[in-house]
């Protein structure tokens, strides 16, 4: 510094003063335009989500006959309590997984063997979404998944058939994974490889299993993707874990009773 | 032509930040699968190297040297976060689409460069000139590659069909390879040949110590 001694102490508060300045304006700035834009990107994520899940529908060989004009409408929402699997008391459109997870009242931590999705904590219920045909003989359930992936939580739905083994769609609704690597889960091409695989494994448990890209021979096996193996093995395994007995496990079974009691 | 327009003309050809200064290459190669990405990206960049200049040319007196470098990168971050809030709030798909690059665009050397060699020590006026300018230099060379990147892969531009795909009964057999971004620095350095062939003088004139028959092996 070219400044002399005397006035060496008034340049440093200066510059502290000329940095704070700055700071706080630049937060302003970016925090103002956050709060305000806040909402409007929100609706713009949830018309993505919707369109997506409107896609997956619309993608199922006959269900629009079914869904007819009413579409997406069509879909019996049923807020499930887990560990019973019988329904819950409450609104399901209304229900937030990811908040109700973090209350201690209506979540829970998950034990380390449990855990296979890597989520910590879920809640204690959760939504589950049921298509009838015109007699009502069940069509088509779907389940919310969520699973931590490599960089982010991955989040989807699964579609069974009305055996409650066969996948009839998965679709990621939401993911934040490496773009260009990991977030090729969110591909079409990928998604493809699910309608028509069974979640029932030999050992009787329900899941999948992913496996090197190219080499899925089992019709619980489905391709990786090479370059993406964290992001598509969380994926298998969020299946995995929502299925299982700590997701939606008890809910499947009751409702396969239900069904063949017909 | 007056000093002033030559501020903005001067980057889109002469003192092209790409082509010339090889700046901004990266973005270059990333965003440019499209025509229409490539056209938001550079009125992105466009926006914030006006603004970045002409903010930082305004308190350019004020910021001490010590720190100089932390206020205009502060200045240019603060920029390109409402810029990229705006484009998920106005323009969903798209900023989908250009993903981590919107935010990327706080580490383009252009905006940096401009900053420390323009605004730092030129009026507002002219450095929000020179900062469109630059922008629209930056745009300009997008807009060529991704318009030839996405007629060229796709037989369309900007989504509207152009030569009749083999898919679609015609004769036209996209290129796959213009949908990767080696395509695009083939492009960029054909580009940058064009260039030099209508304006030899931005040829560098060959690097002290070498010569025809002894490669330069450090040129970086």
């Amino acid at each position: 510094m070219t400044a002399p001694d005397h006035s060496s102490r008034r340049s440093a508060l200066r510059t502290l003063a000329v940095v704070a300045t700055v700071a706080v304006v630049c937060g302003a700035l970016v925090t103002g335009t956050a709060v305000a834009l806040r909402p409007r990107i929100l609706s713009n994520i949830k018309a993505a989500q919707q369109a997506r899940m409107a896609a997956m529908l619309d993608a199922i060989p006959g269900l629009a006959e079914v869904l007819g004009d009413s579409g997406a409408s069509a879909l019996e929402p049923v807020l499930v309590d887990l560990a019973s699997g019988e329904r819950a008391a409450g609104d399901p459109l209304s229900f937030d997984p990811v908040a109700a997870a973090a209350d201690p009242a209506t979540g829970r931590a998950l034990t380390a063997d449990e855990d296979i999705a890597g989520l910590g904590r879920i809640a204690t219920s959760g939504v589950a979404y049921i298509v009838r045909d015109g007699d009502g003989a069940l069509m088509l359930a779907i389940l919310p998944i969520a699973v931590r992936g490599y960089a982010s939580v991955i989040r989807g739905y699964l579609a069974l058939e009305q055996d409650l083994t066969t996948v009839a769609a998965l679709n990621i609704i939401e993911q934040a994974e490496t773009p260009g690597l990991g977030a090729r889960i969110q591909t079409p091409e990928w998604q493809a490889l699910w309608p028509g695989r069974s979640v029932a494994r030999p050992d009787g448990t329900l899941g999948v299993t992913i496996v090197r890209q190219g080499s899925s021979s089992a019709p619980y096996e489905v391709d990786g993707l090479t370059g993406a193996t964290r992001s598509s093995t969380a994926v298998g395994a969020g299946v995995t874990f929502w299925l299982g007995d700590a997701g939606y496990g008890p809910f499947l079974s009751r409702l396969a009773a239900t069904e063949a009691s017909r | 032509m007056s000093t002033r327009s030559r501020l903005l003309t001067d980057p889109l050809v002469d003192a092209n930040p790409v082509t010339l200064q090889m700046l901004g290459i990266c973005s270059a190669l990333a965003v440019t699968v499209t025509l229409d990405t490539a056209l938001t990206m550079g009125i992105a960049m466009t926006a914030v190297l006006a603004l970045s200049s002409l903010i930082i040319s305004l308190v350019r007196r004020a910021i001490p040297a010590e720190v100089r470098l932390i206020v205009q990168i502060t200045i240019i971050a603060s920029l390109v976060m409402a810029i990229d809030q705006i484009l998920q709030a106005y323009l969903f798909d798209i900023s989908q689409r250009l993903s981590i690059f919107v935010s990327l665009i706080v580490t383009n050397c252009i905006i940096l460069g401009r900053a420390e060699a323009f605004a730092m020590r030129n009026p507002p006026l002219a450095s929000l000139l020179d900062g469109v300018g630059n922008g629209l230099g930056y745009l300009l060379v997008l807009a060529l590659v991704g318009s030839v990147r996405e007629l060229l892969g796709t037989g369309a531009v900007l989504g509207r069909p152009v030569l009749p795909t083999v898919a679609e009964g015609g004769w036209f057999e996209p290129l796959g390879f213009m949908a990767l971004a080696p395509s695009a620095f083939i492009l960029l350095g054909l580009l940058v040949w064009g260039v030099r062939l209508i304006r030899p003088a931005q040829v560098e004139p060959a690097e002290a110590g070498t010569s025809a028959d002894q490669p330069s092996g450090g040129a970086s």
